[in-house]
């Protein structure tokens, strides 16, 4: 049970704070409620690269690491879909110092142009580095154009093109941050071996003085359902041939979501779930597979993915993986494999919750969600989870229609 | 009143912190093994680690140590591959292996009220693996598979070559895997390593975090009781060859749209005077995001996504290293500014702003890195295993608090000299 107090700015800021007083360091943790499903679909890779821009200097404080590293911290920021997530650990009686460059951070940036160059340079060299420059690497790229015709998931957050990156201006840059970088749309997290009074009067010096911004109205264009089965053919110089299968989910608020996060831990949860056992052990068919779901606001993905052994074709392979699934709509799960499941994310909870950094970053998640207290309730919502909700998931999402495939071939195999 | 943003809040300066590595509780079971646990923490959780030495610096033959390590749990006398991993997976534990040059280890993750059920299957592994054929050819045939998909990529060749450059292709740290080694991997092998470095081999236990009732006497249940502390194992000893050439450039994939760098320089172990000052010059030079090889090569020339330099984490020699990878056209250049940042510790003092920065990010990341039982532990383990005591921990405080601008160049004049440095790039 993680507790925590909760408080408003006039400007529209949220604070939440929580108190471990067995740690000497503290958390600050900022949310913006804006990822890459924001963007214009002319100008992809945006919410990511302004990441970067926000380590390049403030209207005041023309370096951000600097003054942080001084006071012994460090820190990191990372952009998904949904969310831009920046934050910093601290020694505790040094956390003003947070207050002071967060606070002038979403006052205003700095609007370096040298910033803006080197990023760019910087953000192109890491598009290179993780999807040009490694097997596979466009695989994503390819599957999310796939499977979404309409929905903003379809392009990556590191963006749709290089090209993208490459022509961001300046102007783009300021309208971005004074669209999304305000205090209205932003969530502060607090955690540490702090004081709820203590951070309110920070959080009133520092933050109060910010002016609101307009609220942002979400307005994304929602996936249509999808008709019939999707698939695409790739060829590329790799070792060997991947399968990749996804099928459009519910989303976050979805009733079946934490059935579904279940569902996901019964196929390719470690070396004793289904998949692994089947595919890989018994058939050897796979020389690697992963089953996982994308955990987005919006009704996002459930995948199948694996490398196939050398000599299997991508048909056998294809089918092996189908049965598996067709299985779980047939035959009802017997409660052990359910109870299994259940105390693997109770584990995991558990595990995760250890730190300062991971409860400031899931307080701000929830409180994203709507309330920060949901967080509390995760557990007895898997708890709740039963072999037939299970099964009606399954039935729901493994729709032959509700399917896309990429066939990944090696051009050498 | 209106605020002042140029100014920056009073702090306490990291180096006025009192930073304590809190004590651990030290141990023996019955039949000899030390168990040094530290308890604490909020959450119901716990971590149980066996230390074995059974690293790759034990084995005769390639591979065989790290195949054994990655086998242990596939399979007992009484339990399939399948039944053991469900057996742990059933109660949400994790049970992991890995294996390093000296060492290699058994590590259990449990919720602390599952730990009585999760332990007595830790231990069939340590006195019953059985290694069964069959999963002896699915791990060869998957491993030689994930090995050609590494190939293809610059940063795995880079890593492999640099080691075998700095210590020879014999040395455990120099050594790699290939598919003729996995090929020739044999169950007898496995058996054999097993018998002598795990089942009757010597093992240490570091405990940590929330801990049920009785967990002394469930240990000599389960780990006190087996077969463990038999025999003195003698740390073979290993000639480092390292490369003659000192240049290398290494064409893997000619398509590739950046190169693989490494600059490295041998360096000695934890034990010698150097290194603990060595770790604030790396920090200046490489070690952190805010370091001049970051702030210049990145923040400043946009050549890469990152840049690091850093002192390899090894028992009996170590080695520094400056590892990048950098778009195509800019890999020459960015190696000319890493010697040009050497030549600038080496030709001129380190300014106090920035040093007293770098002391304080390292004693503020130090005060985190001792915060929290799992690295508490850690970092204990640390020590025993690299021969130290806690003596070496409260010295680097005070060598990071008192080292002074020209104690860094000298040191720079002695380490950061380009002809002491390996330099490859693959691309």
């Amino acid at each position: 049970m993680i507790q925590f107090d909760r408080f408003q700015l006039d400007n529209g800021l949220k604070v939440l704070v929580h108190q471990d007083t067995t740690t000497p360091m503290a958390v600050v943790n900022i949310l913006y409620n804006v990822g890459a499903k924001d963007e214009n679909p002319e100008k992809t890779g945006f919410a990511h690269l302004f990441e970067h821009l926000m380590f390049g200097g403030s209207i005041n404080i023309p370096e951000y690491d600097e003054p942080l590293q001084r006071a012994g911290g460090e820190n990191n920021a990372y952009t998904t879909n949904d969310l831009t997530n920046y934050y910093c650990q601290l020694p505790a009686e040094n956390i003003e110092t947070a207050f002071w460059l967060e606070s002038d951070r979403m006052l205003s940036l700095a609007f370096s142009p040298k910033s803006l160059e080197v990023q760019r340079k910087v953000v192109c060299e890491e598009f290179k580095e993780h999807y040009i420059n490694k097997p596979y690497g466009d695989a994503w790229h390819k599957m999310r154009t796939l499977a979404y015709t309409k929905h903003p998931y379809r392009w990556m957050t590191i963006g749709a093109s290089l090209a993208h990156v490459e022509q961001a201006k300046m102007e783009e840059v300021k309208d971005f941050f004074f669209q999304f970088y305000r205090p209205n749309n932003a969530i502060l997290v607090v955690t540490g071996n702090i004081k709820t009074e203590d951070i309110k009067v920070l959080a009133e010096k520092w933050f109060a003085p910010i002016p609101a911004g307009k609220p942002y109205e979400r307005n994304l264009p929602q996936e249509p359902k999808q008709e019939k089965h999707r698939s695409l053919d790739v060829r590329a110089d790799v070792p060997m041939d991947m399968l990749m299968m996804t099928w459009h989910m519910g989303g976050r608020f979805d009733a079946s979501y934490h059935a579904t996060d279940l569902l996901t831990e019964v196929l390719g949860g470690g070396a004793s779930s289904r998949l692994y056992e089947q595919l890989i052990k018994v058939r050897q068919l796979f020389s690697s597979i992963s089953c996982y779901h994308f955990g987005t606001i919006d009704p996002g993905l459930f995948v199948i993915t694996g490398k196939l052994v050398k000599g299997i074709s991508m048909s056998v392979a294809e089918k092996a993986v189908l049965e598996e699934v067709e299985k779980m709509k047939q035959v009802i799960l017997d409660t052990k494999e359910v109870q299994k499941v259940i105390n693997k994310t109770e584990s995991m909870i558990c595990f995760e919750d250890m730190s300062i950094m991971n409860r400031a970053q899931s307080l701000a998640f929830y409180e994203l969600l709507g309330d920060a207290a949901l967080m509390n309730d995760e557990l007895a919502k898997y708890q709740a989870v039963t072999p037939e909700h299970i099964q009606a998931t399954a039935k729901t999402i493994f729709e032959d229609n509700n399917r896309n495939t990429l066939y990944y071939y090696s051009k050498t195999a | 009143m209106s605020l002042d943003r140029t100014i920056a809040p009073n702090i306490k300066d990291a180096v006025d912190f009192d930073i304590q590595l809190k004590p651990c509780q030290k141990y023996t079971l019955d039949n000899g093994v030390e168990v040094y646990a530290f308890e604490g923490g909020a959450q119901e959780v716990m971590l149980m680690e066996l230390v074995f030495f059974a690293g790759n610096s034990f084995e005769t033959k390639n591979w065989v140590a790290p195949a054994t390590n990655y086998l242990l749990k596939n399979g007992t006398s009484s339990k399939s591959a399948f039944e053991v991993n469900d057996a742990f997976e059933f109660y949400g534990a994790y049970l992991n292996r890995s294996c390093y040059n000296e060492t290699a280890t058994i590590s259990l993750h449990s919720l602390t009220k599952h730990f009585q059920e999760v332990i007595p299957v830790v231990s069939e592994l340590v006195g019953d693996a059985v290694f069964p054929e069959n999963e002896l050819e699915i791990y060869k045939k998957n491993q030689i598979q994930q090995l050609t998909l590494n190939l293809k990529k610059g940063d795995f060749i880079a890593n492999r070559f640099i080691d075998e450059y700095l210590f020879g292709i014999d040395h455990p740290y120099g050594k790699y895997s290939s598919e003729a080694a996995y090929n020739q991997l044999t169950r007898e092998d496995l058996v054999a390593f097993y018998n002598k470095y795990y089942k009757e081999g010597k093992c240490i236990v570091f405990m940590a975090g929330k801990f049920p009732a009785d967990i002394e006497s469930t240990l000599n249940k389960y780990i006190g009781s087996l077969p463990l502390n038999k025999h003195i194992i003698e740390t073979p000893e290993h000639a480092i060859v390292a490369a003659d050439e000192k240049k290398y450039n290494v064409v893997n994939d000619p398509s590739s749209v950046q190169g693989s760098i490494r600059i490295a320089r041998h360096f000695p172990n934890r034990h010698h005077p150097d290194f603990a000052p060595v770790q604030v010059l790396n920090n200046i030079f490489g070690g952190f995001f805010g370091s001049r090889l970051m702030s210049n090569i990145r923040e400043d020339k946009g050549y890469t996504y990152g840049i690091h330099s850093y002192l390899q984490n090894h028992i009996q020699q170590s080695a520094w290293l400056i590892s990048t990878d950098a778009g195509k056209d800019v890999c020459r250049a960015t190696i000319d500014e890493v010697y040009k940042e050497m030549a600038i510790l080496k030709n001129e003092l380190v300014e106090m702003d920035e040093l007293n920065l770098v002391k304080n990010y390292m004693l503020g990341s130090l005060l985190g890195d001792v915060d929290g039982p799992f690295q508490i532990i850690g970092r204990w383990k640390s020590y025993i295993l690299n021969g130290l005591t806690e003596e070496y921990f409260y010295n680097t405080i005070k060598t990071v608090r008192a080292i002074q601008p020209q104690q860094l160049q000298d040191l720079a004049n002695k380490y950061l000299n380009e002809e002491d440095f390996y330099e490859l790039v693959v691309f």
